[in-house]
């Protein structure tokens, strides 16, 4: 085996470009995942524009004042905003692409929802124009600011509930309310409840006020408990519940470690598979096969020696790839020998899944092009996330999936970049049970193939 | 020419082999003696290659057996089984190791100068001519110096001139007793080289025995070869 690994070593370093292509080309797919996956989305670009004259944004609620205009311009945070100084510029930014989408505060928005507050009637409406022709872009800027929007619902329900709670408050307890300006005292109601006890204890037992003060008091006690409830559940109304967050299983790997696992096992998947059949396709389409396993090698000797060549270069390739990213990303060091192990394993199976495809083309590039059609729905059906599909065909993943070593083997980096669940060990005797079983096809396939 | 020496233990029996449904060999017998030059002829799909190729090792027939491990003898397929970008010498060098011979680098210095490229001895083989390609490919078939060479039509790429100093040196090696099985579709080389012929006909060893008794056989013009292929051959039924 030493000297056929010498000779497809001396064959790589005269090919120069075809190693080349075979690393950088990888390599670049991978950093473009890596990329997407660990970058979040940009803001979009938002034509806002506020018709709401300054000074005119506010409503009274109760003796307080709500500024509904400040709370539209939350938006601002979820969106770059692009400079318009009217409606009419805001729909025209929309239609000319400099902007994605225009929301419109109209001027009669803060009276909406003082009528709505006050009346219970009307619907308070901003306008949203959006022309994004990318149906994903679409939803996703209007997701963008359909949340924001609800937040600033959420900000002012809960402004309002608290404006609403202090007054009923002052109702049960007493205080002061402000009008004209002026500082009104107000009774409230235990001390209106306090005033007709004391009235009622110095009336004659005959009196005939004696019976309509005390229907008062049990009606001001039945007010009093009843508002009494009124606080703690008017105040739960604002935020109705409460998420506690607790991770049974599945994985805890931070999201740009795993975005780092993605791109190292693609290009490791890419630089193997593609090594591995192509080196043996060379046997042939050089005509030298038949010359060396007429005795010189066995046939499983020299499939043993491409998956090596294969899975060695493969590792060194993306240990260096992992060392690199790791000046970007946090990858856990102390655990260098866990990657070269899930590196090594995972370059052990994608090299006998190469050879097993290198066994049944005759050419190099037919070996490299079946090995570059069956890697890229391999990895697709393992980064397919289970949410995103139903539960049959979930399953029909899943099963593919657990054929090949993509999903193994990324599970194996990812716990070896981070120690996070899941563990490591089911991973690689996963990675090395495929090893096995594709080494035994490509044997199968040289049978039945290489003869011709 | 004159038939060579005794029969020497190499022999093929019985031998058949199918490829799916189709026979591609028959029941193929015979015997080599030493330093014999036999020429395998027939038309195209007779099972020259096939025959070749179980010779040396690199099919398995599903019947019959040979007097000899197929990697004993020295095999020169048809196109050249070299790696187009190790250099001559790191050719010779890769089989002399493969084939596990005592001093591999003594073994490449002797190819180099027999075959006449000592002085390309560094060139990728990717770069060399046709000719010159295949005497690499011969070279590398008698780099353990077998007794026994198998060539599958080893001059079908060349020229007249490289025809011509390729059949010298398989020549020379049949007078040092080295044995040489080749299949052609020229039957003049057959007639000027071979001291025997092996006619293969689909899949069938129609006829063995030296050019002479092949023309005899037809009966016709004693000079003409090929005439006398053509017509056992039809007399034959092919």
């Amino acid at each position: 085996m030493r000297w056929l690994l010498i000779k497809d070593l001396q064959i790589l370093r005269r090919s120069p470009l075809l190693v080349g292509l075979l690393i950088v080309y990888p390599i670049a797919i991978a950093l473009m995942i890596g990329f997407a996956l660990s970058s979040p989305p940009g803001k979009p670009k938002v034509a806002l524009y506020n018709e709401v004259p300054a000074g005119r944004g506010t409503i009274n609620i109760g003796n307080q004042k709500l500024d509904v205009a400040g709370y539209a311009s939350e938006l601002l945070n979820s969106i770059q905003p692009v400079k318009v100084h009217s409606a009419a510029q805001a729909i025209a930014a929309v239609r000319d692409g400099q902007a994605l989408a225009a929301v419109i505060i109209p001027a009669a928005l803060p009276q909406q929802i003082q009528t709505l507050i006050t009346q219970g009637v009307g619907s308070p409406t901003v306008r949203l124009y959006l022309n994004t022709k990318d149906p994903i872009e679409k939803q996703f800027v209007d997701q963008a600011i359909s949340s924001r929007i609800n937040t600033v619902e959420q900000a002012v329900s809960k402004q309002v509930l608290r404006v609403a709670v202090n007054d009923l408050q002052e109702v049960l307890n007493g205080g002061s309310v402000e009008i004209l300006g002026q500082k009104v005292p107000l009774l409230g109601l235990r001390n209106a409840r306090t005033i007709v006890q004391g009235t009622l204890a110095t009336l004659p037992r005959d009196s005939p006020l004696r019976a309509a003060l005390g229907q008062v008091i049990s009606f001001a006690d039945l007010a009093i408990q009843g508002l009494g409830f009124a606080k703690p559940v008017l105040g739960s109304i604002g935020t109705p519940l409460t998420v506690q967050e607790t991770q049974l299983a599945g994985r805890t790997t931070p999201t740009d470690t795993y975005a780092a696992a993605i791109a190292v096992i693609v290009s490791l998947m890419f630089v193997t598979m593609l090594l591995a059949a192509g080196m043996l396709a060379v046997e042939r389409s050089e005509n030298a096969y038949a010359r060396l396993v007429r005795g010189l090698v066995t046939p499983g000797r020299l499939l043993s020696e491409k998956i090596v060549l294969a899975g060695g270069c493969a590792t060194l390739v993306t240990v260096v790839m992992a060392a690199f990213i790791s000046l970007f990303i946090h990858l856990d060091w102390s655990r260098f020998e866990l990657w070269v192990l899930a590196l090594a394993l995972g370059g052990l199976a994608f090299g006998a899944l190469g050879v097993a495809i290198g066994a049944v083309a005759r050419e190099v590039s037919a070996a490299s092009l079946m090995a570059f059609l069956v890697s890229l729905p391999v990895a697709f059906v393992a980064l397919v996330p289970a949410s995103a599909v139903s539960g049959a065909i979930k399953t029909v993943l899943d099963v593919v999936a657990f054929l090949f070593p993509f999903k193994a083997a990324l599970e194996a980096i990812a716990n070896a970049f981070s120690g996070t669940s899941p563990g490591i060990g089911l991973p690689l005797v996963h990675l090395a049970v495929l090893a096995v079983v594709f080494a035994g096809l490509a044997a199968l396939a040289m049978r039945r193939f290489a003869a011709r | 020419m004159s038939t060579a020496a005794a029969p020497i233990p190499f022999a093929a029996r019985s031998l058949t082999k199918r490829f799916g449904t189709r026979v591609a060999l028959r029941d193929v017998s015979f015997e080599l003696a030493a330093g014999e030059l036999v020429g395998i002829i027939g038309p195209n799909g007779a099972g020259k290659t096939t025959l070749l190729s179980i010779l040396a090792g690199a099919l398995a027939p599903d019947e019959g057996e040979l007097s000899h491990a197929g990697r004993d003898a020295g095999w020169v397929p048809q196109k050249p089984a070299l790696y187009s970008k190790l250099s001559v010498a790191e050719n010779l060098r890769l089989f002399a190791r493969l084939e596990k011979v005592p001093d591999p680098e003594a073994a490449v210095a002797r190819m180099l100068e027999q075959t006449g490229l000592s002085d390309r001895a560094g060139e990728e083989v990717g770069r060399l001519s046709g000719g010159n390609q295949q005497r690499v490919n011969i070279a590398i078939g008698l780099l353990s110096e077998p007794p026994v060479l198998l060539l599958d039509e080893p001059s079908a790429s060349l020229d007249p001139r490289q025809r011509e100093r390729l059949w010298e040196f398989i020549s020379a090696l049949g007078q040092r007793g080295t044995t040489v099985v080749f299949s052609t579709h020229n039957v003049a080389e057959v007639e000027r080289y071979a001291h025997r012929v092996l006619l293969l006909a689909d899949g069938e060893l129609l006829f063995t025995g030296t050019p002479a008794e092949l023309e005899r056989a037809v009966g016709g013009d004693p000079r003409d070869l090929e005439a006398a292929l053509v017509g056992f051959l039809h007399l034959h039924g092919h």
